[in-house]
């Protein structure tokens, strides 16, 4: 899923502080599951922000709606008929969300509430971590099931570097060694041998180097 | 055996000699001198003399900057390159820009990750890693070809060398590592600082056992203490250092104002033992911001005089 996490509410009220009427619009996929931007934060954020305008002594409508998604037209639409009810809404889905939902309300200006981070995992409630940065070019297969781009800080292809000490990476031992974890997967499966094969220069014109991506399947277009 | 390039370390380790080599941190500013007065305190004493690439990540004077002046003072530099801050049209670039030099030797390095200097904001590139510039250097030199597939007139000439952390970890894949490196082509290693002698030399062997020590020059690298402080940096703080306990014991029990000859002590001692290693070509002595002590050194070890080679 796409994990991202609160912003201070600090930095939300100083980006809508002089609306009246505001949306706050959460989305019930990953934000939901990485609790920062479902229907219970929505509320969350809803009350502070209606405490804070009460404290400043301030009128100001702040409602609240929980879509199935924010990525989809058709849910999207669905607060077609309330829009002009706000001057400004606050997403607490993740980037995507926002982005399309400013595309699709084009004079409404929308505020992000919260900071997308990456494609990861609930390790525990509360735990999240990263997995994949959608390079386009998927080399798990070669590398034991476990990503070097997204889990090496160098992302090395023929890793590990000579930082890597006891399972930890240089820059944190709090963060596991892409590499080790490569190796022991690598040895679980009896595959040692493979270490040796030398990766190749990556083809990074998939990744974001390569400008913005679209995926294109006819054969499911209607 | 014969020599691929005009390097002087390669004719060196090709006729057999053990060789030295030793290495400067350019400024953090513009002036060239701070580059000429180390090389001049060290260039009798040494083959070569790395220059290293914005090392822990703090922003310095650029190393083919500093390895030019080396070369105009006809010394010998060795290029030391890192993956972390060019991708591979500026890497290929300043390798061309190097070779137009007649810079014949270059170290292929990843980097230290930015968090450890002065711009933890910043981004790193890693387009391709520290084997894969190797690869490079080889294809460009031997091919006569830029990674695009065109021909590059008047290719870079330069010997191809690399680092290898005996200790870090897991120890299980450094020795298959090394062969990876020599599969990418590398032809020297510069090791990572050597206190554990002991399991050097247990890398060494399975290195030889896989029959790794004929096709790659191996220089032991070595650094010696200032201070106990500093063995006990190096012990505690530097990722994939290993310092026995007897040795950190042996600075702690020397009189402070005799912690630095102690240890210009201990690594005579240490040079003297690696070189009974086999397979052990050379000695890359890295005496941070410690140049003036090179000399010394060198001599004491029995590496002096330097050969001379056509």
């Amino acid at each position: 899923m796409i994990v991202a996490d609160k912003k201070p509410i600090e930095e939300i009220i100083e980006e809508i502080k002089e609306h009246e009427k505001i949306l706050i619009l959460g989305c019930n996929e990953c934000v939901t599951v990485c609790e920062a931007g479902g229907k219970k934060e929505v509320g969350v954020l809803a009350s502070a922000l209606r405490m804070y305008f009460l404290n400043q002594g301030r009128e100001v409508k702040i409602d609240e709606v929980t879509l199935e998604r924010q990525c989809d037209h058709e849910y999207l639409e669905e607060i077609r008929d309330v829009m002009d009810q706000y001057d400004a809404v606050v997403s607490i889905a993740c980037g995507v969300g926002v982005q399309f939902m400013a595309e699709k309300y084009h004079d409404t200006p929308i505020y992000p509430g919260v900071n997308t981070c990456f494609m990861g995992v609930t390790e525990k409630r509360g735990l999240w971590t990263e997995r994949c940065q959608g390079c386009g070019d998927c080399i798990l297969a070669r590398t034991g099931g476990i990503c070097p781009v997204s889990r090496c800080a160098k992302r090395i292809f023929n890793g590990p570097c000579g930082g890597s000490v006891k399972g930890s990476c240089e820059i944190n031992k709090e963060i596991d060694c892409a590499w080790q974890l490569i190796v022991e997967r690598l040895k679980a499966l009896n595959r040692l041998d493979d270490y040796e094969e030398l990766s190749p220069l990556k083809d990074w014109s998939t990744d974001r180097a390569g400008g913005p991506r679209k995926v294109v399947r006819e054969d499911v277009q209607e | 055996m014969k020599v691929k390039t005009p390097s002087k370390l390669e004719k060196i380790l090709a006729a057999g000699h053990l060789a030295v080599t030793s290495e400067c941190g350019p400024p953090r500013g513009t002036d060239m001198e701070v580059i000429v007065e180390k090389a001049n305190l060290i260039k009798d004493h040494v083959d070569a003399i790395n220059i290293t690439d914005n090392q822990t990540s703090v922003t310095r004077m650029c190393s083919l900057a500093a390895c030019i002046r080396l070369k105009l003072m006809g010394l010998e530099p060795v290029l030391q390159m890192v993956t972390r801050d060019r991708n591979r049209i500026a890497l290929q670039s300043d390798i061309l820009g190097a070779a137009a030099f007649d810079i014949y030797n270059i170290l292929c390095l990843s980097g230290d990750h930015q968090s450890f200097g002065d711009c933890p904001t910043g981004q790193n590139v890693h387009d391709i890693d520290s084997m894969q510039l190797i690869q490079t250097v080889r294809h460009m030199r031997d091919d006569g070809k830029f990674l695009g597939g065109d021909d590059i007139k008047r290719p870079p000439q330069m010997f191809v060398g690399a680092a290898a952390n005996p200790f870090a970890d897991p120890f299980e894949i450094r020795v298959p590592r090394l062969a990876k490196k020599i599969a990418a082509g590398v032809e020297f290693i510069q090791t990572q600082c050597i206190y554990d002698i002991d399991k050097f030399e247990l890398w060494m062997k399975m290195a030889q056992d896989r029959g790794l020590l004929e096709k790659v020059a191996i220089l032991a690298g070595v650094t010696p203490f200032k201070s106990v402080g500093m063995a006990r940096y190096m012990k505690n703080r530097v990722p994939g250092i290993e310092v026995p306990d007897e040795m950190v014991k042996r600075m702690a029990d020397t009189p402070k104002e005799k912690q630095p000859e102690e240890g210009i002590k201990i690594c005579i001692e240490s040079i003297q033992r690696l070189k009974e290693i086999e397979g052990v070509r050379g000695f890359h002595i890295m005496a941070i911001e410690w140049e003036e002590m090179v000399p010394k050194m060198v001599e004491k070890s029995g590496l002096y005089p330097r050969p001379s080679v056509e």
